[in-house]
């Protein structure tokens, strides 16, 4: 059983909470050791979120090690522009297309990278970017709140395990009443990596 | 079975599986989560008290009529409590009690980084230290034994980073003890229980004979063991801190410590001489390797590691490649990068009515004595409107000071309404006791927001979900002798402003209660507003209120709508009338 190490980042609000426990989740009912670790004392207040994510035979820390992330996943740009020395060589990073301004960008007082220079600067050690209209695709499916699972549903396709694991883990851990669009939104991302 | 729990939801779990019946907190981050998980088992009593003293104090009331009991807290919230801590391992207990108190190395988000395995030393009091979920569970259980069979208090450690990660724990299918069909026999004992000098110095022998009685049981604890291995390097180590030594170093000898006060000398001795080099990982301070040092034992630790901040696995494998300890991996060449990656601080919230006040309160130019919460958020910029803020409740007391020291500016303290009940109320008592010019702000959203929402006397509900009493500042700041006290909507921004002016102008100790319910907390939203092109001028007046939604683009300011809550203030601030209300 090899050691999966993910990194999620984005911002408060985003759902990124919501996804890494689905992902952690996902690890335990295929059999690995799993632990997870994220900060989130002030998220609510629109602050950047990180969460990490190990699988493995047996798992000792809970925080990952830099320079050992298999997964990058985005939420936002700028929050994935952050982790690149956390990457393994042949990582794969998962970048949903969507950016929200920090308060200093709002002002005017500094300047928001571009999507070439977010995607160069990650490639420097990740051997692949994907991007993914995750933001998009959520609200086409009518609700914006989705984009977690449709990242992992992109990623879902990258780390294998069986389909039916990864559906049942989100219906059983998402509100009832949205598990159906949440199981659409989970094939749609399946889509984009498939 | 096995089941993903946080380090919080497992003490919840471990304290309901092992029969704790009354629980007691005050919410802080990252503890918040351990009461209310175990609020929600059946058959257990928990509530929210005004402040962890008093929470403590509940606890060791339980714990003294032979009920098990639980109190929890971050670990500032030991600072509050430490007198009842210490009176509480002189009388002792009958039922056992453990307190819990999670650190927050690197502060995530606390104003010091204190190590509180210090009180366990300092009040004599044995502190276990888990280093997983599963641990914190089952670490429960042993402290509420250790409790009794030594008739002492124990605290439990946590850490952010034990209390908000997640792991597997093992779902047990026993029951937990059912309750006593009898109610509990209350013994009365006043020799023990009234800690006059007299009393108390019979007892203070007992506490010393009792630690060393611990740190006998200490060599026999399953739960301090030796990992066997590689007798070059031996780490000595304990909670979170262990795992990331043992991705660092896998193949050394470990000795691993459940419990950290006080410590089994007889296995750390002969761990000592099994192995050539002794290193202690321990975040924080030289707790474990001062006393290794005063036992004459030669130790690497904080020649190597840091005092202050998180551990991680990256920064021990670096210190310790740094210290020879270990080779450096071969790892991927440096990314080298100049792009700028601006930061992203936390922000008041779209539609917070902190916001409204502290607008406000700039525009006044008065000295604003902060305290802790949301609404310390507005020291930063573009807010930049609150001066001091140092720790719960002290806000009231050092404007009360500076007022006293005879300072020319108008001199408010601003404190939100759960803080103000956990230890605003004997600052608001001096001001009117010793007369200052004082106006007391209590900023007044109706929850304790910062820590998740959690109910407090002022809402009216417990953390059981049940109605009680809704115990009112207004009638309290009446009831103690203030004249001039009002109450307004922050929202109502020139209400607001004509009540500062004439509160400030009195000269005489004034309470104003800004009160606008937490706009998440009652899902409270209204239209955004929208920017006119053609009206605006681009002068960023608006930014200055820190609102997240309001983009300054190239010609005009624009609104994300997504974000917008609606509240209206950056409609009052434009001085061009550029924003429209829709």
């Amino acid at each position: 059983m090899i050691n999966i190490d993910f990194l999620m980042a984005g911002v408060g609000g985003q759902g990124t909470i919501l996804a890494s426990n689905i992902l952690a989740e996902v690890g335990l009912q295929l059999g690995y050791d799993v632990k997870k670790a994220e900060v989130h004392g002030m998220a609510q207040r629109g602050g950047q979120v990180d969460s990490h994510v190990r699988w493995g035979e047996k798992v000792y820390s809970p925080l990952v090690e830099e320079n050992n992330v298999d997964y990058l996943i985005g939420f936002e740009m700028l929050e994935a522009a952050r982790f690149p020395h956390f990457l393994k060589q042949d990582a794969v990073a998962l970048l949903n297309d969507y950016r929200i301004n920090p308060p200093l960008v709002n002002m005017g007082k500094a300047h928001y990278p571009s999507r070439d220079e977010i995607e160069k600067l990650i490639l420097e050690r990740a051997k692949k970017l994907i991007w993914v209209e995750g933001t998009g695709i959520s609200k086409g499916l009518g609700n914006p709140a989705m984009v977690g699972v449709v990242l992992l549903g992109a990623l879902s396709n990258l780390v294998g395990g069986d389909e039916k694991v990864w559906v049942e883990t989100i219906g059983k851990m998402v509100p009832p009443k949205f598990a159906d669009l949440n199981k659409e939104a989970f094939s749609a991302g399946r889509k984009v990596t498939a | 079975m096995k089941k993903l729990m946080t380090g919080n939801e497992a003490f919840a779990y471990g304290a309901y599986i092992n029969g704790v019946r009354v629980g007691a907190a005050y919410p802080g981050t990252p503890s918040s989560e351990i009461m209310f998980n175990f609020s929600k088992y059946p058959g257990v009593y928990a509530e929210w008290s005004p402040n962890e003293k008093v929470s403590l104090d509940v606890a060791i009331g339980a714990a003294y009529a032979g009920t098990r009991a639980m109190c929890s807290m971050k670990h500032v919230g030991l600072n509050v409590a430490a007198d009842s801590l210490f009176y509480a391992v002189y009388t002792g207990i009958k039922g056992g009690l453990v307190i819990i108190c999670a650190d927050d190395p690197d502060m995530h988000s606390s104003q010091n980084e204190q190590d509180n395995r210090n009180y366990a030393k300092f009040a004599k009091c044995p502190m276990l230290e888990p280093s997983d979920s599963e641990e914190a569970k089952q670490y429960v259980g042993l402290a509420l034994e250790i409790s009794e069979r030594f008739e002492t208090p124990v605290l439990l450690r946590s850490v952010t980073r034990l209390s908000h990660s997640a792991t597997p724990v093992k779902i047990t299918d026993a029951k937990p003890p059912s309750p006593p069909e009898e109610p509990p026999l209350y013994e009365r004992d006043a020799q023990r229980y009234v800690m006059v000098p007299s009393n108390a110095r019979r007892r203070h022998p007992l506490v010393e004979e009792r630690i060393k009685k611990l740190a006998e049981y200490a060599e026999s604890m399953s739960i301090n063991y030796i990992e066997p291995g590689d007798k070059k390097i031996g780490i000595i180590s304990a909670g979170v801190n262990y795992h990331y030594a043992k991705e660092v170093f896998p193949d050394a000898t470990f000795l691993k410590l459940g419990m950290v006060y006080p410590l089994p000398k007889k296995l750390i001795q002969d761990f000592a001489s099994q192995v050539e080099t002794v290193v202690v990982v321990e975040e924080l301070d030289p707790f474990l390797e001062e006393q290794l040092l005063l036992m004459g034992i030669q130790v690497r630790g904080k020649d190597i590691f840091p005092v202050f901040g998180e551990f991680s696995p990256t920064l021990v494998r670096q210190c310790a490649i740094t210290a020879g300890l270990t080779t450096a991996l071969k790892t991927p060449p440096e990314i080298k990068t100049d792009l700028e990656r601006p930061i992203r601080p936390p922000m008041l919230c779209p539609g917070c009515g902190h916001r409204f006040l502290f607008h406000v309160l700039r525009e006044a130019g008065v000295l604003v004595n902060g305290d802790i919460g949301c609404y310390t958020l507005a020291w930063a910029p573009p807010l930049n409107a609150m001066h001091t803020t140092g720790c719960m409740g002290a806000g009231i007391g050092v404007a009360h000071g500076i007022n006293k020291a005879g300072v020319k500016d108008d001199v408010v303290a601003v404190l939100g309404d759960s803080t103000f009940l956990h230890s605003g109320v004997h600052p608001l008592i001096n001001v009117i006791y010793n007369r200052s010019a004082t106006t007391t702000i209590i900023s007044d959203n109706n929850a304790t927001a910062m820590t998740g929402f959690q109910e407090h006397p002022g809402t009216g509900k417990t953390v059981q979900e049940q109605t009680t009493t809704v115990v009112d500042p207004e009638k309290l700041a009446r009831g103690l002798g203030f004249e001039k006290v009002d109450v307004c909507d922050p929202y109502d921004v020139d209400q607001l402003k004509t009540v500062l002016q004439d509160h400030l102008k009195s000269k005489q100790p004034s309470v104003i209660i800004a009160r606008h319910p937490c706009v998440l907390n009652a899902k409270e939203k209204h239209n955004p507003p929208v920017v006119d092109p053609d009206i605006c001028v681009n002068c960023g007046t608006c930014l200055d209120i820190g609102c997240s939604p309001l983009v300054q683009d190239e010609e005009y300011v624009r609104i994300d709508p997504l974000l917008c809550n609606g509240c209206g203030l950056c409609v009052k601030v434009c001085p061009q009338e550029a924003i429209i209300e829709q």
